[in-house]
């Protein structure tokens, strides 16, 4: 299976290329319109600064490639942040896939600490993303902003209040929580999400 | 459920073998760094700090390499330390794969470095560490270069220009706790906890299962870190997290 793992500007996307070479794929790392478009799934992970980040696929015309994905395609953390209509942070205009606001997380007491940072967990998981797992499985967080509970959300997680901890649509997934840091319960997911891409 | 209280092993690396030091000297070796993290990440650890304790240019280099076996090989987050001074440092070693960077006397000769990692990494990569020792007048006193070089930076003070700087988490160690196996110094931890918006990682103390439940019940804890009570299995950490959790902690089991 050909694996694609988008090229930009954003931290931590080699730990998903390990955490897919463990599960047996080759995945290959790249910004070419043309390899991106070929291939049979499509990851587009990382950490970063929505506005900076959305400049940058602007630049190099990856933003109108996303949304014209057709194979399978998993946003992560940033990378489902910015699938999403637009971002308080510096107040980012995002690609639009899902048509959701990002807010920012607003502490009320001072032991809920921001960004939200660690193991939490999952309830209300839907889709076959979550094959095998059970309500209350932790996952790797780390995030100041959030995604609102909406029509896409396929999980969730309540932290301050309840928000999608993972969203869906047509061939669409992403996760806020890192599955490439979550041990084997990470694993599952991406095998999950390799097999949706398999049977596609 | 609330976000679980993390438990960290800490793996001290010298010419890429795991040692342990007591009270800051004194090194024991405790094995592969690689392979005591996979057994700890498969035991449920839920994350793990490295520090390479060479001073060497060639150490440097091994510890680099050491740190893309463990990103390959590894599925939780991992954090490193030691002898990181500049942005150049944090590049190479977020390269390599860690996901955070834990800086220490850098940080204190030059504050700055914490604004600069925050700016183009992001303030979840800084960890800003901290040795600090109690002193007769009842102050925090933090140390440089491994405890060796006392500064008029108190504890406090000093944790609280690091968050304000950009700090995504600070990790303490009590050098009066260090190594001494009689539990976390829970009163500074506490207080540190209380006055920061950021995480606060217990370190130096661990002796028994008691100590962890007091450091998050008393010290408030976000995370404690230990090292030589796991490397000689003296706890094991699937039997600490089920002692957590039927003391009512919420961890990740």
């Amino acid at each position: 299976m050909e694996v694609a793992i988008i090229k930009y500007n954003a931290g931590n996307i080699y730990s998903v290329v390990h955490a897919l070479k463990r599960l047996g794929t080759d995945p290959i790392v790249t910004d070419d319109a043309e390899t991106i478009k070929g291939a049979d799934c499509v990851l587009f992970p990382g950490q970063g600064e929505a506005a900076k980040t959305m400049e940058y696929l602007r630049e190099r015309h990856l933003d109108s490639l996303i949304k014209e994905l057709a194979q399978p395609v998993l946003g992560i953390c940033i990378g489902m942040q910015l699938m999403c209509s637009c971002s308080e942070e510096n107040d980012a205009t995002c690609l639009g896939i899902f048509d959701v606001p990002v807010k920012k997380f607003v502490s009320p007491a001072r032991e809920l600490k921001i960004p939200h940072m660690g193991w939490d967990s999952l309830s209300d998981m839907q889709t076959p993303l979550f094959k095998g797992l059970n309500t209350g499985d932790y996952v790797y967080f780390i995030h100041s902003y959030y995604v609102p509970l909406n029509e896409h959300t396929i999980a969730q997680n309540n932290y301050i209040l309840p928000f999608s901890a993972a969203i869906h649509k047509g061939n669409f997934y992403a996760t806020q929580f890192h599955p490439e840091k979550s041990g084997t319960i990470g694993n599952t997911i991406l095998q999950n999400f390799l097999d949706i891409a398999s049977q596609s | 459920m609330p976000l679980a209280k993390r438990i960290i092993p800490c793996l001290d690396v010298k010419d890429g073998q795991t040692v342990k030091g007591t009270n800051f000297i004194n090194l024991r070796q405790a094995g592969d760094p690689v392979e005591l993290g996979k057994k700890y990440s498969s035991e449920n650890a839920d994350e793990l700090v490295y520090l390479d304790i060479t001073a060497s240019h060639e150490g440097r280099k091994t510890f680099t390499d050491m740190v893309r076996r463990v990103a390959a090989n590894i599925s939780i987050p991992f954090s490193v330390g030691g002898g990181i001074n500049e942005l150049k440092d944090v590049d190479r070693l977020l390269n390599a794969g860690a996901d955070k960077v834990s800086i220490n006397s850098a940080a204190i000769h030059r504050p700055h470095l914490i604004d600069d990692i925050a700016y183009h990494f992001g303030s979840q990569v800084c960890i800003v560490a901290i040795d600090a020792k109690l002193e007769e007048n009842g102050q925090w006193y933090c140390y440089l270069n491994g405890g060796r070089i006392r500064t008029d930076h108190q504890l406090l003070d000093w944790a609280k220009e690091a968050a304000d700087r950009g700090a995504g988490e600070i990790l303490f160690t009590s050098m009066n706790h260090d190594g001494v196996k009689h539990g976390f110094a829970n009163e500074a931890l506490a207080q540190l906890s209380e006055s920061l918006p950021i995480p606060v990682i217990a370190s130096g103390g661990a002796g028994c299962m008691e100590d962890f439940k007091n450091t998050f019940l008393v010290g408030k804890s976000d995370a404690a870190l230990a090292a030589s009570v796991f490397h000689y299995n003296e706890i094991s950490i699937p039997d600490l997290k089920h002692y957590l959790r039927r003391e009512g902690i919420n961890v990740r089991i």
